[in-house]
């Protein structure tokens, strides 16, 4: 059984970090360039830690599979990044954000790694202001907030609909000045595909250049991985179609404990399916609940009426009508599960009946269509090309899609996993948002790891490391991984079926959305264990992968890619079914109070559930790391 | 919401590999939707390639909602397609009838050469980026956010520019392969911040030598640039930036920067 050891410093949560970072250990300025460094990944959380990193001295190599660090993912958030500046003066604080993430994540999140999330949020601000992220601003020159789900404060700071763009290009420009410098050598192209250890100690990578097919090994002192959530499992989802887990997989099959795989994002308001060659789900952001109110018609009969000729005391605002006080604003988890309740209740508007409606008409009423121009513009073109539907006239029409994931590598308050050496960051790793996060908290955790956390808690690992006592990467555990790299390329290369990739990737999403998505059962979720494994033998049976290892071959990539989600998406099944509760996005419909919502089991399962991996064909070891609320009192969520 | 189905003919520019010679292969694509993106068609159409034993056509993709700037298709002989303002990734089918042909190649300029069938390799912007493309502001070392107030006119101007995804459209519309609107956004975007006045003579001379070294054009005002542009970036910034740049070889020639010195 792997050891879990959160390594939460002691005395009050207030005072944690702070005495953290007295504590830990140093590296002296001289030693910090004997050190070498491997990130992975360059989206908020890689770029400001490789940015960040080799400003303190490290010699850093950052991996990216995308043509350029500019291209993350992290560029396509929308709606704004959280930070208890109170700048509004109404309210906020440090403690509050801090109790909104643990309340918002349905107390499944560690509290001090949340604690210090809020504290250094403030940080975050001024660091991209200085750096150019040209945040909305009032007319007296001051920084603009708007609200986001799950607060009652504004605390939300934005550039435009374009929030995540404007903090990667930021991160992304202090990572240029630090490539310029040679403080980082930077791989684009190249694929993670294995970890390697040394020694019991995370001391390399193998990669494949995309490009040309070379397969190389990398050694290094330390080994940050920042590549991003894994909700590609669903097939459809907001992810960007590269997004995948093959480096965290990678990362778990050598050892890393894999936690809460089953805390995964659904978000209430994204753009309905239309077809079966649909490749991905478009986020309407969640800033859109401020101005715009949510319903379906009262009566199923009204569902295909034109919604403008529905008058207004026939039409059910059920967000507003149970949750009065958050309303349209409450969390995701919630809002996802309301929706797709009316529309089993057979409410649900637009040919499918997979849809409700998000309505500007009031907003437009009282702001003018200008104002909301202003406010959502972007939104609303991105929504008309699309859709080809002007949202000025008729409402939206939205239903929920797979878009972040809560779970991912288990790490300590260093962000360290339990293999020494290997450091996880942002999205990839699960300590911060529990079973649900609230809105903009992603933009927040990925750059305070980057730009907070990993700079000072990586040296504490890396004190423990001589300076030059690397192994080099000829040594015999480099060699093997790259010889497991390349058999799994022959393999997938060599199956030579009839079916095209795509089509497993499809059929893999539909059994998870249908049996882990918004809504779990014992029955469903041992169905899904028996299919999965099915069509992950036919998968290695009549996969057809064309092109050769030696090119530019995107097949092959993608390939690889499913192949883990074929893995993946049991662990994700096999923690659902274990975790006998309902907690945040995590609904098992046994556990539900009369009126639908979560019913917790804090006796039980409050704990965080890190599985790890035992050998292919055997089950992985199921362990736990008790969740203690020491500043928090665990209570029944409530937005009502 | 979907219309009937409809079968258009498309010629793809295939391409083995850098430097290899490249030709225009037609292939058929049948049951397209309208509500399909036009990735998505291609999807389909490579999907349907797998199956006939031949190699699937390379282009570059992954947001599929017009921010990353990956997508890179020439369409008809336009940078991302028959409509202004959005990516390649965001032009739908209904904007083709049945029996249409559609001609699909890669963006097309000296300094993005391609490295298989539609994808090119655009690496030049990042350098020009490293060259001066940043606010040196160290981790840690920030004031308060609000410390310096912005005129809400000014942090507005310099999001319209910072709004370039850098797909490079602008480059590959312009007879000249200008990347003149690229770093004219750039330049802007820091340059009409007070955090960016510091290094503003520099950051403006280093990118756009760096610009000149890459073997990118010069602008003469055409225009295509921003026509193309899939977030309708303005050319008033590359007079801004000429401006800023012809300011900063003054300066310079009297007083010569020294290798750390800011601009004012």
């Amino acid at each position: 059984m792997a050891q879990l050891n959160s390594r939460i410093p002691p005395g009050a949560l207030s005072e944690k970090w702070r005495r953290h970072k007295a504590d830990i250990r140093l590296v002296n300025p001289a030693n910090k360039r004997k050190y070498e460094i491997i990130v992975v990944g360059a989206g908020l959380a890689g770029a400001s830690a490789a940015a960040t990193l080799s400003e303190l001295g490290y010699r850093v190599s950052c991996f990216v599979f995308h043509d350029s660090p500019r291209r993350a993912h992290s560029i396509a958030a929308q709606g704004g990044i959280n930070a208890a500046k109170n700048y509004q003066n109404d309210g906020d604080s440090v403690h509050r954000l801090f109790y909104d993430t643990v309340k918002g994540g349905d107390y499944r999140s560690r509290e001090a790694n949340v604690y210090r999330l809020a504290e250094v949020s403030v940080d975050i601000i001024d660091q991209c202001v200085a750096q150019g992220v040209p945040f909305a601003r009032e007319y007296g020159g001051l920084l603009a907030n708007r609200s986001f789900g799950g607060a009652q404060v504004s605390r939300t700071f934005y550039a435009r609909g374009q929030t995540g763009q404007q903090l990667l290009l930021g991160a992304y420009s202090a990572l240029s000045r630090a490539i310029s410098a040679g403080g980082v050598q930077m791989h684009v192209h190249s694929e993670m595909l294995d970890l390697v250890i040394v020694g019991g100690h995370a001391k390399g990578i193998v990669v494949r250049d995309l490009v040309t097919g070379e397969v190389t090994r990398h050694s290094a002192d330390a080994v940050v991985l920042a590549t991003g959530g894994y909700g590609n499992v669903f097939n459809l989802s907001t992810y960007a179609r590269g997004s995948n887990a093959t480096a965290i997989w990678r990362a778990y099959k050598r050892g890393a404990c894999f936690a809460n795989p089953c805390f995964t994002q659904i978000h209430p308001t994204c753009i309905p399916v239309t077809g079966d060659y649909q490749s991905k789900l478009t986020l309407m952001s969640e800033s859109l609940r401020n101005d715009g109110r949510i319903w379906v018609p009262k009566r199923k009969e009204d569902r295909l009426k034109p919604p403008g000729s529905i008058a207004e005391d026939d039409r059910d605002y059920y967000l507003e009508r149970i949750y009065p006080s958050f309303g349209n604003l409450c969390p995701r988890d919630v809002a996802s599960r309301a929706a797709k309740r009316v529309c089993d209740e057979g409410r649900g508007v637009g040919e499918t009946g997979l849809g409700v409606y998000l309505d500007f008409s009031e907003a437009i009423g009282r702001l003018g269509e200008a104002a909301v121009r202003e406010r959502y513009g972007n939104l609303f073109d991105i929504y008309h090309e699309i859709t080809n539907e002007n949202a000025y006239k008729v409402p939206m029409r939205i239903f929920p899609a797979v878009h972040y994931a809560m779970g991912g590598m288990w790490v300590d308050y260093n962000l360290m996993s339990n293999i020494p050496g290997l450091f996880v960051l942002g999205e990839a790793n699960f300590s911060d948002h529990g079973a649900n996060r609230l809105g903009a908290s992603a933009l927040m955790q990925g750059l305070a790891d980057g730009y907070f956390v990993i700079p000072y808690t990586i040296g504490d690992y890396l004190a423990t490391q001589k300076p030059g006592s690397r192994s080099a990467a000829d040594a015999p555990e480099f060699a093997q991984a790259e010889e497991n790299v390349r058999a799994i390329t022959r393999r997938l290369l060599g199956v030579k079926g009839k079916s095209p990739v795509s089509d497993f990737h499809k059929r893999l999403g539909r059994i998870l959305w249908q049996h882990c998505g918004m809504a779990r059962n014992k029955a469903g979720l041992e169905k899904a264990l028996r299919e999965i494994p099915a069509l992950r033998a036919e998968f290695w049976e009549s996969v057809n992968v064309p092109g050769s290892a030696e090119s530019l071959n995107q097949s092959l990539e993608r390939a690889g890619r499913v192949a883990d989600f074929l893995e993946l998406g049991e662990l994700l099944c096999r923690d659902a079914l274990t975790r006998e509760e309902s907690c945040g996005c995590h609904f098992r419909e046994e556990h539900q109070f009369p009126d639908g919502e979560c019913k917790r089991d804090d006796a039980n399962f409050a704990h965080v559930a890190a599985w790890e991996y035992a050998g292919e064909g055997v089950a992985p070891v199921r362990n736990v790391e008790p969740l203690v609320y020491e500043a928090v009192k665990m209570s029944v969520r409530n937005y009502k | 919401m979907s219309a009937a189905t409809f079968n258009v003919t498309l010629r793809v520019w295939r391409q083995a590999g850098p430097g290899q010679p490249g030709r225009f292969v037609e292939y058929a694509a049948r049951g397209v939707n309208p509500d399909m993106s036009f990735l998505e068609m291609l999807d389909v159409v490579n999907d349907e390639l797998t199956l006939r034993g031949e190699e699937p056509i390379a282009f570059a993709h992954d947001c599929r909602e017009g921010i990353c700037g990956t997508c890179s298709l020439t369409i008809d002989g336009k940078p991302h397609g028959p409509h202004g303002g959005v990516a390649s990734c965001q032009t739908y089918m209904r904007s083709y009838k049945d029996g249409d042909t559609i001609v699909v190649e890669p963006f097309r300029a000296r300094p993005f050469p391609v490295i298989k069938d539609l994808v090119t390799d655009r690496s030049a912007f990042d350098q020009i980026q490293q060259a001066g493309g940043f606010i040196t502001a160290r981790t840690g070392s920030a004031p308060d956010a609000n410390a310096n107030p912005i005129a809400k006119e000014v942090a507005d101007l310099a999001m319209d520019a910072a709004q370039c995804i850098g797909c490079g459209a602008c480059v590959a519309a312009c007879k000249n392969s200008s990347a003149m609107l690229f770093v004219a956004a750039k330049v802007s975007h820091l340059g009409l911040l007070p955090q960016g006045q510091p290094e503003r003579d520099r950051r403006v001379l280093a990118m756009v030598r760096t610009m000149d070294g890459l073997g990118f054009g010069g602008c003469t005002n055409q225009y295509e640039c921003s026509a193309a542009c899939p977030k309708l970036i303005s050319h008033d910034f590359i007079a801004r930036m000429n401006r800023d740049y012809a300011k900063a070889v003054f300066r310079a020639a009297f007083r010569p920067l020294p290798a750390d010195a800011g601009g004012e």
